[in-house]
């Protein structure tokens, strides 16, 4: 073989192989990624995707969390204050869940109801997760550093500017 | 008085580094020898200063110190001790300092250790490494001043987030950092040989070690963190794929990429504008890494500032260093001469195939890590990438370089007949058949995983001895011969040994505790017994404990395996008394075949909910990454590196002889 068909070869083959990375990353993308929703986007949506990952951002609702009968399902309900979807989630619930706190759940919709297998409730009681504050912003109901007790009549006031960093 | 010191030694530090990063640059291009030799103790003379500011803070948080604001934030009279010092950097602004305190530390460290570098590339290097440093210290002064005052002094501080008053977390960010910056003076190293046009087989030879160094240091980081989240968030995962631990994967897949490529570097003298490439990429991943954690560009379970303007500050760093380098690249990149002609099949083929495949991994890591800021600036929605986009995409990619590993170090240099090579590997294809067919056997057919990733460690782990069978000529001469050779096989050789030999193990580890893992969640009362994977549960009692600064509620269980005693799992929910957020602490015995894994929840009517895990093979987790890290530390003894390296140091023995 001539050097120059090496070459080609060489060149050929290392497309073929970016060729093939690119449509996995890009098969994997189109199918892996996990969309967020609010509340409030979810009931507009005319049809729910069942076979789709979706991460759901909010407060839980005040006196919306309960235990299922077989006692480790716990049902909440997340709400950008205009809105509120129900959840339903089988295990123990992160340390720092709370009603009146920001939560974001991840998980499969089964009708109106998401069952998670994921909820995230951040590491610091006075942080709000981007994801909520900005779900709750487009709900109108709430803006940056206006403290939540009006809405909210339990618990701690979720205050975005107070992060503790680390 | 003593934070005063602590912050007045840091302006000293700035005056310092300024003068370091200037002085010699400009000396260096009039070739004036005096004035470049500044930078050797001006280094010296910044990590002495930056001691004594790092201790001042110390200081301030071990005696509990509320006048100053960071450790009125941060710290606690009550908590233990270790808690008080990990404090200092569990924090934005000690870990700062802690940052240019480790960016010092490697640049005093090249002028202690590097003797025998030439004038001009140690100073050079010194100085870039120094203008690194500049930024970081213009950052924390400017917009992170760890020293600020408080005008009323608090009784007591807020203590530290409960979740890092923790082992495993405490010395979990030093290790990183050590990891991070270290490869800084890969960059200085490549800048400074950017700048002097001159990239040969001895520059590869002295920014190797270094490189290793910050590689072992960012691997047992990983690790450690990793770690931590495995048993305390409580759920027995150990790798979520979250954005923040891409930040430190990214620099650490682009950091083994440039460990390899240097080895061509410095053997065949191919592939330097790679290496230099690698060296600018892998710190221009840690600073972005430090960037998307700091910025709060990030949304993720850690919580983190969000402040834009320390944000933005960081930004600007990234854009003069990585645009400032690759300016430079650009210019004097193409002059660098190539050399070492090798066909693809051959030892450097194969380096350079794993450096495809760890850029193409690392490309991939920053696309999922982006793709979601980028999808959210152009107003698209919000998308979150996690473990099912990684899973999908790593196993494909990752797999062909776990193939090559066994074969890379059975090839020579330059050309080699792969079908030789492939034939003599009997003994390795065979292993790794008995491993399929006996994972399929033993585990039934739960899916393709679980026997391709034992396949696949076993490929990797029965090439790995293969090689060093071939080496001591195992076999083929006397088996006292082959002890002999054994013994005499160069570190780097047993560097490379351990660590491909702990990255099957890693994969073993994996697979086990990906595929295999059993869950159980139920809510249990007192007295009653449960089956997981084979060992017994009993769930004896719960009861209040008191522990430093926190209550916590202890539950007990029994673990029986038939008839046998195995152990008591006590697992804690901690309270702590300044408030946050309480924290989970896991009941884990840990065997060989995997770990037992307990936690107590809420209470549930007459009961608690349980969570009671089995997690296979997770010990080889932490035990493969180990190695990996011990086998960077074997290689780093290597004598090629204690010796230092020959061609210039020769010419300098050479007219020092012709002055005597």
């Amino acid at each position: 073989m001539k050097r120059k068909t090496r070459r080609l070869y060489m060149v050929l083959v290392g497309l073929c192989a970016l060729g093939a990375v690119a449509t996995i990353v890009l098969a994997a993308l189109e199918d892996d990624i996990v969309f967020f929703f609010s509340p409030t986007e979810i009931m507009e949506k005319q049809d729910i995707r069942t076979d789709q990952r979706i991460r759901i951002g909010g407060l839980v609702e005040a006196d919306s969390v309960k235990k299922a009968a077989d006692g480790v399902t716990n049902l909440f309900t997340v709400t950008d204050l205009a809105h509120s979807i129900k959840v339903e989630y089988k295990g123990i619930l992160p340390d720092l869940f709370r009603e009146g706190q920001g939560v974001v759940t991840e998980g499969y919709f089964k009708g109106k109801t998401l069952i998670a297998d994921e909820v995230l409730a951040k590491h610091d009681e006075n942080y709000m997760p981007p994801e909520v504050a900005d779900a709750l912003k487009k709900s109108g109901k709430w803006k940056e550093g206006e403290p939540l007790t009006e809405a909210l009549k339990n618990g701690h006031v979720p205050d975005a500017d107070k992060a503790k960093d680390y | 008085m003593i934070v005063e010191i602590g912050h007045f030694a840091l302006v000293l530090a700035l005056g310092v580094a300024i003068v370091q990063g200037v002085v010699p640059l400009m000396a260096s291009s009039v070739n004036n020898r005096r004035w470049m030799g500044i930078a050797g103790p001006a280094s010296i003379a910044q990590f002495l200063l930056l001691c004594v500011s790092f201790a001042a803070l110390t200081h301030a948080y071990v005696t509990s110190d509320f006048s100053v604001l960071n450790v009125a934030n941060n710290s606690h009279t009550d908590k233990p001790m270790l808690y008080k010092v990990s404090g200092v950097w569990g924090n934005h602004e000690g870990s700062m300092l802690l940052w240019v305190l480790i960016l010092a530390t490697f640049g005093c460290a090249v002028e202690v250790f590097g003797r025998n570098l030439p004038t001009g590339l140690k100073s050079r290097t010194l100085a870039v490494q120094s203008l690194i440093t500049v930024g970081f210290l213009m950052f924390i002064l400017f917009t992170s001043n760890p020293f600020e005052r408080l005008i009323n002094v608090p009784i007591n501080g807020n203590s530290l987030n409960p979740l890092l008053q923790d082992p495993g977390l405490a010395f979990h960010p030093p290790f990183l950092y050590l990891g991070y910056v270290g490869f800084s003076i890969a960059y200085s190293f490549a800048m400074a040989a950017l700048i002097e046009g001159r990239v040969d087989a001895s520059w590869a030879r002295w920014v190797r070690p270094w490189t290793l160094a910050a590689w072992v240091f960012l691997t047992i980081g990983i690790g450690l963190g990793s770690w931590w989240a495995y048993y305390e968030l409580g759920w027995g995962g150990w790798w979520f794929w979250d954005p923040v631990e891409n930040a430190s994967f990214m620099p650490w897949l682009a950091g083994t990429a440039l460990l390899h490529s240097a080895i061509v570097v410095e053997k065949r003298g191919a592939l330097k504008n790679w290496t230099i490439f690698l060296a600018i990429i892998a710190f221009g991943l840690s600073l972005m890494g430090t960037f998307l954690v700091r910025s709060g560009v990030l949304t993720s379970v850690h919580a983190f500032a969000t402040d834009p303007e320390r944000g933005i500050f960081i930004l600007i760093l990234l854009c003069i260093a990585i645009g400032g380098s690759f300016a430079l690249y650009a210019l004097r990149g193409p002059s660098l001469s190539g050399g070492g002609l090798f066909k693809p099949i051959s030892r450097e083929g194969s380096l350079l195939f794993n450096n495809w495949i760890l850029t193409t991994a690392t490309g991939v890591v920053l696309l999922g890590t982006l793709y979601p800021l980028f999808i959210d600036a152009i107003d698209a929605g919000k998308v979150s990438v996690g473990a099912p986009f990684y899973n999908r995409v790593f196993i494909p990619i990752m797999t062909p370089l776990v193939i090559l590993m066994a074969l890379g170090p059975l090839m020579s240099w330059k050309r080699t007949d792969a079908k030789a090579v492939l034939s003599r590997l009997y003994l390795v294809y065979g292993a790794t058949l008995v491993a399929v067919v006996l994972t399929y056997i033993l585990k039934g057919d739960d899916g393709w995983g679980g026997y391709f990733g034992m396949g696949l460690a076993t490929w990797l782990a029965t090439g790995v001895l293969w090689d060093l069978a071939e080496r001591i000529k195992l076999g083929r001469t006397s088996f006292g011969d082959s002890m002999k050779r054994l013994i005499r096989q160069p570190r780097a050789t047993w560097g490379m040994t351990i660590a491909h030999f702990g990255l099957a193990i890693t994969i073993a580890g994996m697979t086990g505790a990906g595929n295999w893992k059993v869950e159980n969640i139920q809510v249990m009362q007192f007295g009653e017994q449960l089956d997981v994977a084979g060992y017994t549960y009993t769930f004896e009692s719960v009861r209040d404990v008191r522990g430093p600064n926190y209550d916590a509620l202890e539950g007990t269980f029994t673990v029986h395996k038939g008839d046998k005693y195995i152990t008591t799992l006590k697992s804690e929910n901690r309270h702590y008394d300044t408030g946050g957020m309480p924290t989970t602490e896991a009941a884990i015995y840990t065997m060989f075949l995997g770990d037992l894994y307990a936690v107590v929840g809420d209470k549930s009517g007459d009961g608690y909910v349980t969570r009671l895990y089995w997690n296979p093979l997770v010990a080889w987790l932490w035990g493969g990454t180990l190695l990996l890290a011990l086998g960077g530390v074997v290689s780093l003894t290597d004598r090629r590196h204690r010796i230092g390296a020959p061609k210039r140091a020769q010419k300098a023995a050479a007219t020092e002889g012709a002055k005597a």
